[in-house]
């Protein structure tokens, strides 16, 4: 009895797929969890697995072909079963899951890595007055369509986060606003093991929880809507400021210097400054939630990557407290993954904050846009020599300008200024930075 | 206590000289009148005119008497067949066509129809489209005029088929109970659409029904407009001196079909009678009558016809070239805005 | 702040009222002499004599058109129904006069009137006697629909109803007659068209009016034992209804059970939960759930008259369901 093995939907948006590569040859045993072949999305190069062990039978699709989410691109089973179309057995089981184009079964994202272990992790957050109850199998119907409730398929759009990825505990496996509400604060539940990328230590909580909701005072809604309705959905305005960067040059030179690990980059500095100046200003590290704003413990920097298809944002999940060397070292692994498009879904999602880099294009300043829900992001312009006063003098100085678009209805002005005044002081003083 | 209604004696001798102005304003208003539903039966089958449309042809002396017995300050409630009335209480033939033709400029904003003329001003207070359902309306209005203590008449027009409806006895006898200056002026044109009056009614004089409310009654030849005028006078003068209502019952002919799209003959009466009742024309009649009296000559009366024929076909053009209603209008109206 | 009965906070609106504006007055069956069939124009012949305390034959038609027809011309009647069960006789009067004279005359003539009288069911009064009609006023453009549930609500309702330039069908309940509640003194005014949220929670709302709103009090009580707290939100008015709150308690809560007295075909609820879904429909976390009467001509016997009935229990029921949430 053979087994069919069907194109899956590998990420939310997914409608078809190229297979890349195949990874086992037809005869080829097959274990469970196998990958058979390699697929590219719409987004990233993703592996397909086999949900059944035996033969590779038959290879339907040849490498390099396109195939539609749910058709059928290889047999397992037997040796020696037929394998003509019309022969399957009637009694096919489908161990393969049914085919589901919004259902990435194969790779339900992992959770965010550091979560994995002993560390006080992010709780899950109960709806009111429900026990948490075993929650329902899937909750796709056999129509291939996934219930959820308006409101959990809004929360889900907004945060990220895969509806296909969580069980749903309402009737018919119908997902409710609250399993999203855990999804996202927990990740999935029935994830497959986390990559072995874990950070030296696990991360350090300051606060309860990931994160802390705070109901939207009158005046925040008041700001919020007429803003909406001066500019556009996202009230963005821009603050621009110009930095020294002659001591952060001079320190990165010095850790050159040492001769050992990665090659520590601007950005990669930029990145640790932005995560220690959001600790100290966490109204600027917030997500616009429409009837709340949701004020993030940790932080999560996503950083712009050009990849050839246009963009994509990973993420360097709580970049506070990871050293420089860490930063340095995820960062360019994420980068070079998302432009070989192998990033999965959880590491371009979830950030809390911003930034996009233009400098080693020879750009002097740009403005970015914002990346909904988060708040805020800085585009970094090049590093140039300009004349300046410096101490009584014209002087050559290594200067950067930079810009941070913020959401008005989450960051005011003064807030934002606060922001850059701390991160400008810790670029000019890198000490700051671990004062 | 109210008895059988007998026919009043007919003004005898000749007409009075020094209600000349009157009489011949009669002639004219029944003339405009006929040459309106004329031009608006033409409109109609030109589909102008949408909807339903009853025409009032044969009926022009019960309107016409029975209103110039009235006061500015009166109020007139009628059935879908107002046209007429509209016209004698004084809207303008432009007001009225305009409205026929669902102008902005008609009397009711284009919004009304041939059914819901309107114009407050002049205490005309509709047409209404549901048989009877007014009749408790004007016994409201003859309420409100006691209540405040006015001098006002309440007059309600109706055909003689709404009063086998509860509305009717239901009306009459408060006004009867309450003593309310309310004038029920029952058209009774012999047929409640097709259906005869004798088919639908156990009784046949429908004035003897006001003798169940102990009301002051007649019956009236509806196609002398001088009858008609004097009968209403004594109606009038009930109501405002003794403050007690009348039911008048005003036998008229209806020349045409019940609405523009009913046949005129047919299954229910015959070409024969219709022929028959024509010759006691309300138009002629008067005319004739003025003539012979000397207060007016053929000559005159064809120049006023004409004159009628002038400001009918003034309307016509007034309300085709009238603009629609406009902008938020749709939505105007439904509520008070407070 | 005095405590009154609901009927007498009506008594009071309409004393108030008839002192204040001379256009005022009440007519009905039983509403003089016999001092009102359910007492609320207690003593108002007394006060101001028979032209304005007007008794009338059982004739609702023909009265409802007099107050149509006395309006028209510019009295503020108040039109009492001993109950809207027999104001069915009326109702061509309230719909084809009442509300459609200020449109089809192109805004030149109105109807300030109120038609007001208790509606839905008391107690083993049988099919005839037992009937929520307030959606077929509803339907109607050119009618508003006012139901107090409190005697605070009733006065002030009222005293808006009356002072209001539209024809309004005021639907009193007979049960409710007696409830007490404190009423402000004097000059106490509650505009038509304002839902009250009349408990606040959070987990779920339950949208009521007139007599299921004590229904869902006391269903909000007892959930909040269990840990569950809900808006209760009553309507007030029916029509206009304030959509504003409806969409303001429901975008808080993402659940929503709405209760009434009528049957459940194309009721206050069906029109109310169209609302929510066009306006909401990202803030909902579940359906819509209704809680009306049960489809059936209400019965005599007591058993069947309480199963056909709206109570708190099928209100935590309900309430339960759009929580997910098995009932306890």
């Amino acid at each position: 009895m053979s087994t069919k093995v069907v194109m899956e939907a590998l990420s939310p948006t997914m409608e078809e797929g190229r297979l890349v590569e195949w990874k086992k040859s037809e005869g080829e045993a097959v274990a469970v969890g196998d990958v058979l072949a390699e697929v590219e999305t719409d987004k990233a190069v993703m592996e397909l697995v086999a949900r059944a062990g035996g033969t590779l039978l038959k290879q339907v699709v040849p490498a390099g072909a396109t195939v539609p989410v749910s058709e059928l691109v290889a047999l397992i089973g037997e040796p020696g079963e037929p394998t003509e179309n019309g022969g399957a057995p009637a009694q096919e089981q489908a161990t393969q899951p049914a085919p589901d184009r919004n259902r990435p079964v194969s790779m339900p994202p992992a959770p965010p890595e550091d979560a994995a272990n002993e560390a006080p992790g992010p709780v899950q957050m109960p709806g009111p007055g429900v026990e948490s109850a075993a929650p329902a199998p899937a909750s796709a119907s056999p129509g291939g369509r996934i219930k959820a409730s308006p409101l959990a398929r809004r929360i889900a759009a907004e945060r990220g986060v895969e509806l296909a990825s969580i069980s749903g505990s309402g009737p018919e496996g119908r997902v409710v606003a609250r399993d999203v509400e855990g999804a996202a604060t927990a990740g999935p539940a029935a994830a497959p093991p986390p990559a072995p990328r874990a950070p030296a230590r696990a991360p350090i909580s300051r606060a309860e929880g990931p994160f802390t909701d705070v109901p939207l005072s009158q005046i925040r809604k008041t700001i919020a809507k007429r803003l909406t309705q001066s500019i556009g959905p996202i009230p963005t305005f821009y603050l621009t400021t110009e930095i020294d960067m002659e001591r952060a040059w001079d320190a990165r030179e010095a850790l050159k210097a040492l001769g050992e690990g990665p090659k520590i980059s601007f950005n990669d500095i930029i990145l640790k400054a932005v995560a220690a100046a959001l600790r100290q200003h966490p109204a600027c590290n917030a997500w616009w939630q429409d009837d709340h704003i949701r004020y993030w413990n940790e932080i999560h920097v996503s950083m712009a990557v050009a990849i050839e298809e246009g963009l994509i944002t990973p993420v360097i999940r709580h970049t506070d407290v990871k050293t420089l060397r860490e930063i340095s070292t995820e960062s360019k692994d994420l980068a070079a993954r998302a432009r070989d498009r192998r990033l999965k879904p959880e590491e371009y999602t979830g950030g809390t904050f911003s930034v996009s880099n233009l400098g080693m294009l020879d750009i002097d300043e740009f403005t970015a846009v914002i990346n909904p829900p988060e708040a805020g992001i800085l585009a970094v312009g090049r590093i140039v020599e300009r004349p300046v006063a410096h101490e009584g003098q014209i002087a050559l100085r290594r200067r950067m300008r930079l810009t941070m678009s913020c959401d008005h209805r989450v960051i005011d002005g003064a807030t934002g200024a606060e922001f850059l005044k701390t991160f400008k002081a810790m670029l000019e003083n890198p000490l700051v930075m671990v004062w | 206590m109210a008895t059988r209604a007998r026919p009043h004696p007919r003004p005898r001798g000749g007409l009075d000289s020094t209600r000349a102005e009157a009489y011949r304003g009669w002639l004219q208003q029944m003339l405009l009148i006929r040459r309106f539903e004329e031009k608006a039966g033409e409109a109609y089958s030109l589909g102008k005119i949408g909807g339903f449309c009853h025409l009032y042809i044969g009926q022009e002396a019960v309107a016409v008497g029975s209103l110039a017995a009235l006061g500015p300050d009166d109020y007139i409630t009628c059935s879908y067949r107002e046209h007429g009335h509209a016209l004698a209480r004084g809207i303008s033939a432009r007001a009225v066509m305009a409205e026929l033709f669902g102008k902005a400029a008609g009397c009711s904003g284009g919004k009304g129809g041939s059914m819901h003329l309107f114009d407050a001003s002049i205490g005309f207070l509709g047409g209404h489209g549901i048989v009877g359902a007014h009749i408790p309306l004007a016994t409201g209005m003859a309420f409100a005029a006691k209540y405040r203590e006015t001098d006002q008449v309440a007059v309600c027009y109706f055909g003689e088929a709404a009063v086998n409806n509860g509305a009717f006895h239901e009306a009459l006898n408060m006004a009867a109970l309450w003593k309310l200056p309310a004038i029920y002026i029952c058209e009774n044109n012999r047929y409640g659409m097709g259906t005869a009056l004798e088919r639908a009614s156990a009784i046949y004089d429908i004035s003897e029904r006001a003798c169940s409310y102990d009301m002051a009654n007649e019956v009236v030849d509806g196609q002398d407009v001088l009858v008609m005028h004097a009968a209403m006078e004594r109606a009038v003068q009930r109501a405002r001196g003794q403050k007690l209502p009348t039911l008048l019952e005003v036998r008229t002919y209806r020349f045409m079909g019940h609405s523009m799209s009913d046949p005129i003959h047919g299954h229910y009466r015959t070409r024969e009678e219709v022929e028959d009742q024509r010759k006691r024309d309300p138009i002629a009649v008067w005319s004739q009558r003025l003539v012979a009296e000397g207060l007016m000559d053929e000559a005159s009366v064809k120049t006023m016809d004409k004159r009628m024929l002038e400001e009918v076909e003034d309307a016509y053009q007034f309300a085709e070239q009238a603009p629609e209603p406009e902008g938020d209008v749709l939505f105007r109206d439904v509520y008070a805005e407070q | 702040m005095p405590t009154l009965t609901y009927r007498d906070a009506l008594n009071q609106a309409l004393r108030e009222e008839m002192q204040r504006d001379t256009n005022v007055f009440l007519m009905g069956e039983e509403v003089g002499v016999y001092q009102g069939a359910y007492k609320v124009s207690r003593g108002l012949l007394e006060e101001f004599g028979p032209m304005r305390v007007v008794d009338t034959p059982i004739t609702e038609l023909g009265f409802a058109g007099v107050g149509v027809g006395a309006a028209m011309v510019g009295l503020r009647p108040v039109v009492e129904f001993m109950t809207w069960n027999f104001a069915l006789l009326a109702i061509d009067q309230l719909v084809n006069s009442a509300a459609k004279m200020r449109y089809m005359s192109g805004g030149q003539v109105g109807v300030p009137a109120v038609f007001r009288g208790p509606g839905g069911s008391a107690l083993q009064l049988g099919a005839q006697h037992s009937q929520a009609f307030e959606s077929w006023y509803a339907h109607i453009p050119g009618l508003k629909v006012v139901m107090p549930a409190t005697p605070a609500d009733a006065k002030g309702l009222l005293k808006s109803a009356i002072r209001d330039d539209n024809p309004v069908i005021f639907i009193e309940g007979e049960m409710l007659y007696n409830v007490k509640g404190e009423v402000p003194e004097g000059e106490h005014v509650v505009p038509l068209g304002r839902a009250d949220l009349k408990r606040s929670g959070g987990d779920v709302t339950i949208i009521c009016h007139s007599k299921t709103v004590a229904v869902a009090l006391k269903a909000a009580e007892q959930l909040a034992a269990e840990g569950v707290e809900a808006d209760v939100l009553d309507l007030r008015t029916i029509r206009p209804l304030d959509t504003e709150a409806v969409l303001a308690s429901v975008s808080r809560t993402h659940r929503c059970v709405v209760a009434e007295e009528g049957w459940p075909f194309a009721g206050v609820g069906a029109q109310v939960v169209d609302i929510i879904q066009r306006e909401a429909f990202d803030e909902l976390d579940a359906p819509i759930l209704r809680v009306t009467a049960a489809d059936v001509p209400m019965p005599y016997n007591k058993q069947l008259e309480r199963a056909a009935k709206v109570d708190p229990a099928k209100v935590i029921a309900a309430v339960n369901s759009v929580l997910y949430r098995s009932g306890q």
